[in-house]
């Protein structure tokens, strides 16, 4: 099953400020035997917010809010994407993350919806239903 | 932390620890079977402690560290304090003395040259294949007895047994704890590679029970696949399974109906194919290309896979390039099915008579006298040339071999049709 690790942002990475040498020596080691293990599927590092934006709907109208966002805490500053046995085995290669002393950091891990993942209650009219769905829109596009 | 949660948690660490673990324990104790056993004793100390202590930080270093020490236990109690025993003492010293900085690199380089030795050995020739995949499973990728045993639909003691007796046959033949020489090397990375896409297969096509896909073992493969591919990073055709497993793979949510029923590529929603596992398929292949070496037939089935993948409508397929790989393939395995794809492929390129030719020339091959394609693909390319008598008794043909219920209504109806 696949999760996705998100690592949350904080003042400093919302500030650009950039990982010292010994930082990315240790996360280099450890994405390492992420692959080594053969569980690392993808991973990035974002910008700050202050790159990004942010688009709202209210009553089916898009605004666009461009960034930076203030509350930090809830926003991604990076992620990667494993494909594990159990949410344990997700939580113990997370408790293997590089951290330096006196840092504080929050990350998160969230597994990834798949087929059976809707279980009975999407049967198999509602999957004929989404097929038709599927066909009817590529014949549109 | 609760209980159950300690014991998922020991699990997790196991799945993740177990493989590294029983490496180095067999360099050390020259037996494979006394490694796991080894290994075993410290989950159980983990088992008992952990529940009180937490979980150390770092779990490795204790499970080994705790299976060190009861290999010294064993060895003085059979008193046999010979070699061995000081060799892992001193180890056991150095390795843990508090002042001592630890080399990370050098301890790295020697866990994954144990771990290629734990690949070898596994797949090791004096075993049987059905041995070599139970092991590899249970050591490499960190799978219990039952889980084996359920993926494969066996009872449990029948690959208890199997494990057992395939540890036995090592220890007796006192097969070594090495990686084979360069003569050797290519052989023996076969078989290797053979276990591992035998796994995939038995998830992706299931020959048993109900279900025709068991996504799990195609995701143990697949992780075994990633593992080996950093293990021998300049063996183009490590690169060229996990490249193809990856492509294959990515069709997984296209070749189900909505009863179920399996859906053949060309009529597969190829919206539903999952992109990031081909991009990863073809990374594999470009990392497989980078080495400069001839193609095998794991980089040339991928490179096939890698035609599809890219296509975004069946119309889009480069056909004469597959034509050309296929051609490549049967080269270095020569085989009639892959030469009846072959034909497939020059039709789909160049029309139905060229294809017809290869077809027809295969229509006297023994191996193929009960298999349900040959007649299936001549009729289409009969059918195709407006040769519809001769169409429509092939397809009857094809549909008495067939042992797929969906596919002989699926014959009969073109049979009808002409």
């Amino acid at each position: 099953m696949r999760f996705m690790v998100m690592v949350k942002a904080d003042a400093n990475s919302e500030a650009g400020v950039l990982p010292t040498e010994d930082e990315l020596v240790a996360m280099g080691r450890y994405n390492e035997e992420l692959v080594k293990a053969g569980v690392l599927l993808a991973g990035e590092g974002l910008h700050p917010s202050s790159r990004g934006a942010r688009v709202t709907f209210a009553g089916g109208q898009p605004t666009v809010i461009d960034g930076p966002f203030t509350e930090a805490k809830e926003l991604v500053a990076g992620f990667w994407l494993i494909d594990v046995k159990s949410k344990a085995e997700a939580v113990e290669w997370v408790k293997r993350v590089p951290c330096t002393d006196g840092v504080e950091a929050s990350i998160e891990i969230r597994q990834v919806f798949e087929a059976d993942d809707f279980g009975d209650a999407f049967t198999d009219e509602l999957r004929e239903r989404e097929e038709q769905l599927r066909l009817t829109t590529k014949k549109d596009a | 932390m609760p209980t159950l949660e300690t014991h998922r948690a020991i699990d997790a660490v196991w799945r993740i620890e177990s493989a590294r673990l029983i490496a180095g324990l067999t360099r050390m104790v020259h037996d494979i079977g006394l490694a796991e056993e080894l290994a075993q004793d410290a989950l159980v100390a983990a088992l008992e402690q952990w529940p009180e202590s937490g979980v150390p930080d770092n779990p490795g270093a204790w499970l080994m560290a705790i299976a060190k020490r009861r290999a010294i236990d064993q060895f003085r109690r059979r008193e046999t304090l010979d070699r061995k025993v000081t060799e892992i003492g001193r180890d056991l010293e150095t390795q843990e003395g508090p002042s001592a900085e630890p080399d990370f690199d050098a301890i790295d380089s020697s866990i994954s040259d144990d771990l290629l030795r734990l690949v070898f050995i596994s797949c090791h020739p004096v075993l049987s294949t059905e041995a070599r995949v139970a092991l590899t499973l249970r050591l490499l990728g960190g799978l219990t007895t039952e889980e084996i045993a359920r993926a494969f639909l066996v009872p449990e003691p029948t690959i208890a047994q199997r494990i057992v007796r395939a540890k036995k046959t090592l220890t007796q033949k006192k097969i070594p704890f090495e990686v084979p020489s360069a003569g050797e090397l290519g052989e023996r990375l076969t078989s290797v590679l053979e276990v591992v896409y035998l796994v995939f297969n038995e998830g992706y096509s299931a020959t048993g029970g109900e279900d025709w896909m068991r996504p799990a073992l195609c995701e143990d493969a697949m992780r075994l696949g990633r593992i080996l591919a950093e293990l021998v990073p300049t063996e183009p055709e490590a690169h060229g399974l996990i490249a193809l497993m990856e492509i294959q793979a990515s069709r997984a949510r296209a070749r189900t109906g909505p009863g179920g029923e399996p859906v053949l590529l060309f009529d597969q929603d190829r919206a539903r194919w999952d992109q990031l596992l081909i991009r990863r398929g073809l990374a594999a292949l470009r990392r497989a290309a980078k080495l400069g070496k001839p193609m095998g037939p794991y980089v040339l089935q991928a490179s096939i896979a890698a035609c599809h993948a890219i296509a975004r409508t069946p119309e889009e397929t480069d056909w004469p390039r597959i034509a050309a790989l296929y051609a490549r393939l049967v080269q270095l395995v020569p085989s009639p099915v892959i030469e009846l794809n072959r034909a497939v492929a020059l039709s789909m390129a160049f029309g139905p008579q060229t294809g017809l030719e290869i077809v027809d020339g295969l229509t006297g091959e023994p191996s193929l006298k009960n298999y349900h394609l040959l007649p299936s693909v001549r009729g289409d390319l009969l059918a195709k040339l407006g040769r519809d008598e001769e169409a429509r008794t092939e397809f009857e043909r094809a549909a008495a071999l067939t042992r797929n219920e969906r596919e002989r209504t699926l014959l009969l109806a073109r049979a009808a049709k002409l």
